[in-house]
């Protein structure tokens, strides 16, 4: 494999940044979990790209225990997104400030 | 130039693009279908990085349900009206896209002067990878996480259990009180003689025999 390590690094840190503007300036509950998923990916890349680089199977065991933990919180997640559009008819984050029951 | 620097210079550009995609579509059933582009480019760089079975992992767990789930739900909800275009807090966007480059940036330099733009990865991965990528990762799962593997099943039970109780509709619940209160609505029923209501449709008992 010829094409530097940082390269992938470079490329997952871009990735994670789009993410985080992503869940900054969208108010789409939505869009902003997707965006969560974004990051996620990124780090799985780095996390990756850091077990090739090391020659170590650690890292990419790591990314598989991040992916099952992201699959459970986007559930949980989704579950959450679904019962907050019941109780309110709207997704938009900006509605649902109110920390109460 | 090599062939993993072709496949990189091209998947690159086409991940960030649909990422970027993804941050700008109004419609959330766009910017799913960004994600799921973004997604598969990620994977290819999984196989650039000789990790074939997480290859796999993500395009069936990621691309294929975790982004059907989200589909699902955009469905459900009917989302389809584009974000309002009011700033909370003045400022808020500009800010985020500074903060952001200012990160890129920042990992960019960090590594330059860390590991260097120069860094190849180091042969003898296929010494590691022993037996194929998927076998070898199996003995470091199984032999070394074994435990945390296990607690990850109970998370998925947990989790699935969770989702079931978040998303289920409440029957509402009727109080003792609400009971009393409507006794008296029936009680014309209850009290009725044996012949039946008076007025209303009613069963001759001699036609049952």
């Amino acid at each position: 494999m010829r094409t530097p390590i940082a390269y992938f690094l470079v490329l997952s840190g871009v990735l994670f940044a789009i993410g985080s503007v992503g869940v900054l300036i969208r108010k789409n509950a939505l869009l902003i979990f997707m965006s969560v998923e974004l990051q996620l990916n990124a780090v799985n890349l780095a996390l990756i790209a850091f077990s090739r680089m090391h020659a170590d199977l650690t890292g990419q065991v790591l990314a598989f225990f991040s992916m099952v933990v992201a699959a459970a919180e986007v559930v949980v997640g989704l579950a959450i997104i679904v019962s907050v559009y019941r109780r309110r008819q709207t997704v938009n984050v900006d509605d649902a400030r109110e920390l109460r029951w | 130039m090599p062939l993993d620097n072709v496949v990189f210079w091209v998947f690159a550009p086409i991940s960030v693009a649909s990422a970027i995609g993804m941050l700008l579509m109004r419609n959330a059933v766009h910017a799913a279908l960004f994600l799921v582009v973004n997604l598969f480019t990620i994977a290819v760089m999984f196989l650039l990085l000789d990790a074939p079975f997480l290859f796999a992992v993500q395009i069936i767990v990621y691309a294929g349900a975790i982004m059907v789930l989200f589909l699902f739900v955009i469905m459900l909800l009917g989302v389809d009206r584009g974000d309002p275009t009011n700033e909370p807090l003045v400022g808020q966007r500009s800010i985020a896209v500074i903060l952001a480059v200012g990160f890129v940036l920042e990992v960019t330099f960090a590594l330059r002067a860390g590991i260097g733009f120069a860094t190849k990865a180091p042969p003898g991965f296929d010494r590691v990878n022993l037996g194929g990528n998927t076998q070898a990762l199996a003995k470091v799962l199984f032999r070394d996480y074994f435990f945390p593997f296990e607690v990850t099943s109970v998370l998925l039970i947990v989790a699935a259990v969770a989702a079931m109780v978040l998303a289920q509709r409440r029957a509402k619940a009727i109080t003792q009180a609400e009971i009393e209160a409507h006794r008296d609505d029936f009680a014309h029923i209850r009290d009725a003689p044996a012949g039946g209501l008076e007025g209303g449709p009613h069963l001759d008992p001699e036609a049952l025999r």
